[in-house]
C-alpha cells in the first residue's frame, strides 16, 4: 500500500541520516580531536589542535615507522551531552583509540567518564579543572599543558613575590569561577599578601563598569581575574577604558591565552599578568614550531593548548611505538613510564595521576610601544620550575596516589 | 557601602539604561509599527559593531564615518530581508515572524562565527573620547558620557518623529489600517519596508556605540537579545515611550543589584518582566494584544 | 468515548513501532536513544502549540529540571532508576504547574516571553545551585538496574527502556489528544469566545494542557539524564527551548507524526555537522527561514497533506 511504503522510506531515509559505522582494521592509531570549533574556545583550541596533532604525527615520522596513524575531529560545541556522545561513538563503533584535547571542564570531565569505562586513552590538553588528576583522576588520562591549580600557584604566587600583595577579585558567578578565586586566594595569603575584597559578577556580563568602579576603589594593586573567555575580555577591555592600569593598578589574568591579548589588542591588554606554559616566542625550537603552525592555521600562532597536543600525540606515539599497541589503558601507563622530550616544553614527565610536568611562566603583556609586530606580546617576569608549578602529588585526593 | 560611591554606581546604571533604551528602541519600533517580532536585532547590532570595524580596518575611516555608514549599510540589508522574505508573512500569526527572524539570527551569527572565530576583535575608542572626567566620586570616562548623551538624542529624536510628526502618523495609521491608507495614495508596502530599515539601522547604531567598550565578537549580540526583549516586553510592545522609559530604568535597578547582590544582576529582569506581566499583560504602557 | 484513530495513522505507528525495533541493530543505539528521547520531548511540546497554539519557549526549563532531579536522585540519592525518572518527572510536572497557573492568562507574544522569563529563572538556579554542579553539571550519573530485573548498562537493554518510554509517552499524547478533552482544545484553539460561552473554562483546560505538556517533557529530560548519564546546563538553556521548535515546526505542527520525524531529522544532521562545527547553526538557522517561508506544515504535514491523510 502506498501509505505504508511511503512511511516506511520516510523513516528509513531518516535513519539513514544517522552514520553508519566504519571498519577501521588493526594496526591503524586512530586520533580523535574533539573540541570546540566554534564558540569560545574555537581560537584557543578548535582547528589549530587539529593542525598541531597533524604535526605531531609528521614530526614522529609515522608514515617512516610504519604504523598508520588517522585523525577524526569534531565540535563539542561546548555541551557535555554532546561531547558524551560523540565520545561514545568513536569508542564504541568508529574505532577511535585516543581523544585529544577537550577544552571545557564540564565536557572533559564527562569524557573522562567514558575513556576510562571502556578502557581507551583520553589526552587533555584544553580543558582546566584540576580535578582531572585529583578526585577524578583516572589510569586513562593524562592531562597536559594546564591546570587551574598552576595558574591560581603561577600567577599567585609570582604576582606576590614580585610586589603585587593586595588583591581585588572579580569572579565569575559559577563552580569555576569560585575555584580559581579560592586557589588563587589560598596562594596569595600563603605567600603573605591580602584580599581586599571580591565581587561575584554573572556569568556572560556585558558590562563590568560597576564592577569596575568597585575595584578601584579598593585601591588594590592587583584585580585578580576569576573568570574567562568574553568576561576576561569585556573586563580588559573596560579597565582600559577606566584607566585602571593608568591609574597605577594591575589586572591579573588568571585564565588568559595568547589568542585572548590577540583578540584585545596591545592598547587595551597592556599591562596585563597571566601564566601560560608555553609561548612561541621563548626559543628557536618554539619560533620554529609557530612558524609553521601560523602558516597552516590561517596565521594564528599556537597558544599552550596547541603545544599541549603536539605534545600529547608526540608523546603518544612514541608510547605505541614502544607497546607496540594501543591499547588504552597499557599506552597511558607506558607514556606515564616514559619521560617527555619534545621541541616546545622541552624534558618533562608524567606524574602517576596523569598529570604531565613542565615549567610554567609568568608574562606581562607588553606595551604596544615594546611590540615589534603581530604576536608579539609577551615578557617574561618570572619563570616557575617544574617541581613547583603543580599542584603536589600527595594534595590532589587521587585515588591512583598511594598514601 | 558611601553615599559617593553609590553615586557612582548609579551613574553608570544611567548610562546602561541609555544603552538599552537606544538598542531596545529599533525593536519596539519594529514591532510597534509592523507587528514583527524581530528575533535578528542581536544580529543585527552585531553587524552594525563589524561594519564599524571594518571600515576602520579596510577603509580606513574611524568611528564618526562609522556612525553614519554602518546603519545605512545593514538598513539597507535589513530593506532586503523584509523584501525578500519578512512580507511573505504578514498575514499570518505573528509568531511566523519570530521563528523566521530567529533562524535568520542563528544563519547571520553562524555565518560570522565561521569567519571570524568567537574571540572577538579590537576596536578603540575614538582619539576625541578618550580620557576621563573627575567628577569627585568617580572617574566617568568621556566616551560613556557621549554614550548617554547620544542615545538620549536619538531616542527623543525618533519618539518626536513617530509621534508627533506627520510621517509618524502615516506610519501609525498604515499599521491599523493600511488598505485605507493606501487608498490615500500613500504607498504602504514601501513605507513598511523602510520602518523595518529604519529599526534595523537604530540596532546597527548601538552596534557601532558598543563596538569600543565590549568586544567586536559574533555572539555580541545573542548576550543581548534576551534583555532586550524583555526591556520592550515590560515597557510595552508597542510604545515607544516605554521601551525608552523602561532601558533607563532597567540599567539603574540592574545598577543597584551590582551593588546589593551582584549575582542576580542577570536575573533582575526576568524576575521584573514576569512580575509585570503578571500584573499588566500588556506591559506597562503598552496596547492590549 | 475515546476517539479511535483513522486506519492510516495505525498503519504509521505499527510502522514507526517496527522500524524502532529493528534500528539499533542497524543503527548506533545511543544515537538513537538520543533521538527518542528528543522526539518525545517534541511530541510533548506538539500538544501545546499544536492542539491548544500556545507557543512556549521556555519548555527548556521542564526537560533539564527534570534531568537535574532524576540525575540526582540517581547519583546522590542511590535510588533506582524507574524511582529516579519518576521523582525527574515528578519535577517537570511541579513546575509545569507553578509556571502554567502563572502565564496561562497570557497569549501570544506574551505568552512565548513570559515562559521564556520562568526559563531563565530556572537557568539561573541552576547555574547558581550547588547541587547542580554548575558549569560541570551533574557527572557520572549510574544507570543502574531497572526494577532489580533488568542492567541498563547493557546498550540493547537501556534501549528497549527508553523505546517503551517514548512509547507510553507518546500514547499518552494521542490519547489526550483523541479523547473529548482534546475535542475541548481543538474547540478553544478554534474560537475561544465561544468555547467559553458554551460553558467550557478555557484556562482550566489550557492549564492542564500545559502541565500535561511540561510533565510529558520532564520524562523526556529524566530518561535522557540517564541515558547520558549527565545532567548538565545546556538541557536548560534558552537555546533548547529554540531547538524544539525547530523539531517540531520541522516535523510538523499540530500532526501526530510529525515531532518524532523533525526530531529524528534534527538530531540526525547534529551528527552529521558536528565535524563540520559553526555550520550547523548556520543549517539549523536556514532550516526555520525555509520551513517558515515555504514548508510550514513540515515534512509530515507536507506527507499527509499529499497523501490526502492526516498524519
Amino acid at each position: 500500500m502506498t501509505v505504508t511504503r511511503l512511511v516506511i522510506l520516510t523513516l528509513v531515509a531518516i535513519l539513514a541520516a544517522a552514520p553508519a559505522s566504519a571498519q577501521v582494521s588493526d594496526g591503524v592509531v586512530k586520533i580523535g580531536i574533539l573540541n570546540d570549533q566554534s564558540s569560545l574556545y574555537a581560537d584557543l583550541s578548535g582547528q589549530g589542535s587539529v593542525v598541531a596533532a597533524r604535526m605531531a604525527a609528521e614530526d614522529f615520522g609515522a608514515d617512516k615507522k610504519g604504523i598508520k596513524v588517522e585523525f577524526v575531529s569534531a565540535d563539542h560545541q561546548n555541551k557535555p551531552d554532546v561531547g558524551s556522545q560523540i565520545a561514545r561513538q568513536w569508542f564504541d563503533t568508529d574505532k577511535v583509540d585516543v581523544i585529544v584535547d577537550v577544552p571545557n571542564s564540564g565536557v572533559a570531565l564527562a569524557v573522562n567518564q567514558i575513556a576510562r569505562e571502556k578502557g581507551k586513552a583520553l589526552l587533555i590538553s584544553g580543558a582546566a579543572t584540576a580535578d582531572l588528576t585529583g578526585k577524578a583522576c583516572s589510569p586513562n588520562t593524562i592531562h597536559w599543558a594546564y591546570d587551574t591549580w598552576a595558574l591560581a600557584n603561577g600567577t599567585g604566587n609570582a604576582i606576590v613575590k614580585t610586589g603585587g600583595d593586595t588583591w581585588f577579585f572579580l569572579t565569575s558567578d559559577y563552580a569555576f569561577g569560585h575555584a580559581l578565586e579560592r586557589d588563587t586566594e589560598a596562594v596569595v595569603i600563603k605567600a603573605g599578601g591580602k584580599v581586599v575584597g571580591k565581587v561575584r559578577h554573572p556569568l556572560n556580563t556585558q558590562d563590568f563598569s560597576s564592577f569596575l568602579l568597585q575595584a578601584q576603589a579598593s585601591k588594590a594593586k592587583i584585580i585578580g581575574l576569576a573568570n574567562a573567555g568574553g568576561d576576561t575580555t569585556n573586563a580588559i577591555k573596560q579597565g582600559a577604558e577606566f584607566g585602571i592600569v593608568k591609574g597605577g593598578q594591575n589586572f591579573a589574568g588568571l585564565l588568559v591565552f595568547v589568542t585572548d591579548v590577540h583578540a584585545l589588542g596591545l592598547q587595551a591588554a597592556q599591562g596585563l599578568i597571566l601564566t601560560e606554559t608555553f609561548y612561541w616566542d621563548q626559543n628557536d625550537s618554539t619560533r620554529a614550531f609557530a612558524k609553521r603552525f601560523a602558516e597552516r592555521d590561517r596565521g594564528i600562532h599556537p597558544t599552550m593548548v596547541h603545544a599541549g597536543v603536539y605534545g600529547a600525540v608526540l608523546h603518544y606515539l612514541k608510547a605505541v611505538e614502544a607497546l607496540k599497541g594501543d591499547d588504552g589503558t597499557k599506552v597511558i601507563a607506558k607514556m606515564k613510564e616514559l619521560p617527555t622530550d619534545d621541541p616546545l616544553f622541552g624534558k618533562g614527565s608524567i606524574r602517576v595521576d596523569g598529570r604531565k610536568i613542565h615549567p610554567a611562566y609568568l608574562f606581562e603583556v607588553k606595551k604596544p610601544s615594546e611590540s615589534k609586530g603581530p604576536w608579539d606580546y609577551y615578557k617574561l617576569r618570572a619563570t616557575i620550575p617544574a617541581e613547583q608549578a603543580f599542584r603536589p602529588l600527595e594534595a590532589g585526593d587521587c585515588p591512583l596516589v598511594k598514601k | 557601602m558611601t553615599t559617593q560611591a553609590l553615586f557612582g554606581q548609579l551613574l553608570i546604571g544611567l548610562i546602561n539604561g541609555a544603552f538599552y533604551a537606544l538598542l531596545s528602541l529599533g525593536l519596539s519600533v519594529i514591532f510597534g509599527l509592523l507587528n514583527i517580532i524581530n528575533f535578528a536585532h542581536g544580529a543585527l547590532y552585531m553587524m552594525g559593531a563589524f561594519v564599524a570595524y571594518f571600515l576602520l580596518q579596510w577603509a580606513g575611516l574611524g568611528y564618526w564615518w562609522a556612525l553614519l555608514a554602518a546603519p545605512l549599510v545593514v538598513g539597507l540589508v535589513g530593506i532586503g530581508l523584509e523584501r525578500a522574505m519578512l512580507r511573505w508573512l504578514y498575514q499570518l500569526d505573528h509568531l511566523y515572524g519570530l521563528l523566521l527572524t530567529f533562524g535568520l539570527a542563528l544563519v547571520i551569527e553562524g555565518l560570522f562565527r565561521n569567519q571570524f572565530g568567537s574571540s572577538g576583535l579590537p576596536y578603540g575608542i575614538p582619539p576625541q573620547l578618550v580620557g576621563t572626567y573627575n567628577l569627585g566620586f568617580m572617574f566617568l570616562p568621556v566616551y560613556r558620557a557621549w554614550v548617554v548623551v547620544f542615545s538620549l538624542v536619538v531616542c527623543l529624536a525618533t519618539w518626536f518623529v513617530i509621534e508627533r510628526t506627520r510621517l509618524g502618523a502615516y506610519l501609525r495609521a498604515a499599521t491599523e489600517n493600511p488598505t485605507l491608507v493606501q487608498a490615500f495614495g500613500i504607498n504602504v508596502p514601501r513605507m513598511i519596508t523602510l520602518t523595518y530599515g529604519f529599526g534595523v539601522a537604530l540596532a546597527a547604531l548601538a552596534g557601532v556605540l558598543a563596538a569600543p567598550i565590549y568586544q567586536v565578537n559574533p555572539l555580541m549580540g545573542a548576550n543581548m537579545i534576551i534583555v532586550v526583549f524583555a526591556v520592550v516586553v515590560i515597557g510595552g510592545m508597542g510604545s515607544i515611550m516605554g521601551s525608552i522609559v523602561t532601558g533607563f530604568a532597567l540599567g539603574i535597578v540592574e545598577g543597584f543589584t551590582k551593588v546589593f547582590y551582584p549575582e542576580a544582576s542577570n536575573t533582575v529582569i526576568f524576575v521584573i518582566m514576569a512580575l509585570v506581566l503578571l500584573v499588566r499583560p500588556a506591559g506597562l504602557f503598552g496596547r492590549t494584544a | 468515548m475515546v476517539t479511535a484513530a483513522p486506519g492510516h495513522q495505525r498503519l504509521a505507528f505499527a510502522v514507526m513501532l517496527i522500524v524502532l525495533i529493528v534500528a539499533p541493530f542497524v543503527v548506533y543505539p545511543v544515537f538513537l536513544m538520543k533521538a527518542l528521547c528528543f522526539a518525545l520531548f517534541a511530541c510533548a511540546f506538539n500538544l501545546l502549540i499544536g492542539y491548544v497554539g500556545l507557543l512556549s519557549f521556555g519548555h527548556a526549563a521542564f526537560l533539564g529540571g527534570a534531568g537535574y532531579a532524576s540525575a540526582h536522585a540517581a547519583k546522590v540519592w542511590g535510588l533506582p532508576p524507574e524511582v529516579a525518572i519518576v521523582v525527574g518527572t515528578l519535577v517537570a510536572a511541579l513546575l509545569g504547574a507553578v509556571i502554567g497557573a502563572l502565564t496561562i492568562r497570557s497569549r501570544g507574544i506574551y505568552f512565548a516571553n513570559i515562559t521564556l522569563a520562568f526559563a531563565q529563572m530556572v537557568y539561573f538556579f541552576a547555574l547558581q545551585a550547588k547541587f547542580t554542579g554548575g558549569e560541570d553539571g551533574i557527572q557520572a550519573v549510574p544507570r543502574g538496574v531497572l526494577l532489580g530485573l533488568l542492567d541498563l548498562r547493557r546498550p540493547y537493554v537501556i534501549y528497549f527502556t527508553v523505546l517503551a518510554i517514548f512509547v507510553f509517552g507518546f500514547l499518552i499524547v494521542h490519547r489526550a489528544i483523541h479523547s473529548p478533552f482534546g475535542q475541548v482544545l481543538k474547540a478553544i484553539r478554534e474560537n475561544e469566545p465561544r468555547a467559553v460561552s458554551l460553558g467550557y473554562r478555557a484556562e482550566h483546560y489550557k492549564l492542564i494542557a500545559f502541565v500535561l505538556s511540561a510533565t510529558l517533557s520532564g520524562l523526556a529530560g529524566a530518561t535522557k539524564a540517564l541515558v547520558f548519564q549527565l545532567a548538565s546546563l545546556t538541557d536548560v538553556h534558552w537555546t533548547m527551548s529554540g531547538e524544539v521548535v525547530l523539531m517540531t515546526l520541522l516535523g510538523g505542527l499540530g500532526t501526530v507524526f510529525g515531532p518524532v520525524v523533525g526530531a529524528f531529522i534534527l538530531i540526525g544532521l547534529e551528527n552529521y555537522l558536528a565535524q563540520l562545527g559553526a555550520w550547523l547553526t548556520v543549517v539549523q538557522g536556514a532550516i526555520f527561514v525555509v520551513c517558515v517561508l515555504t514548508f510550514r506544515r513540515g515534512v509530515v504535514g507536507e506527507l499527509g497533506r499529499w497523501l490526502g491523510k492526516p498524519l
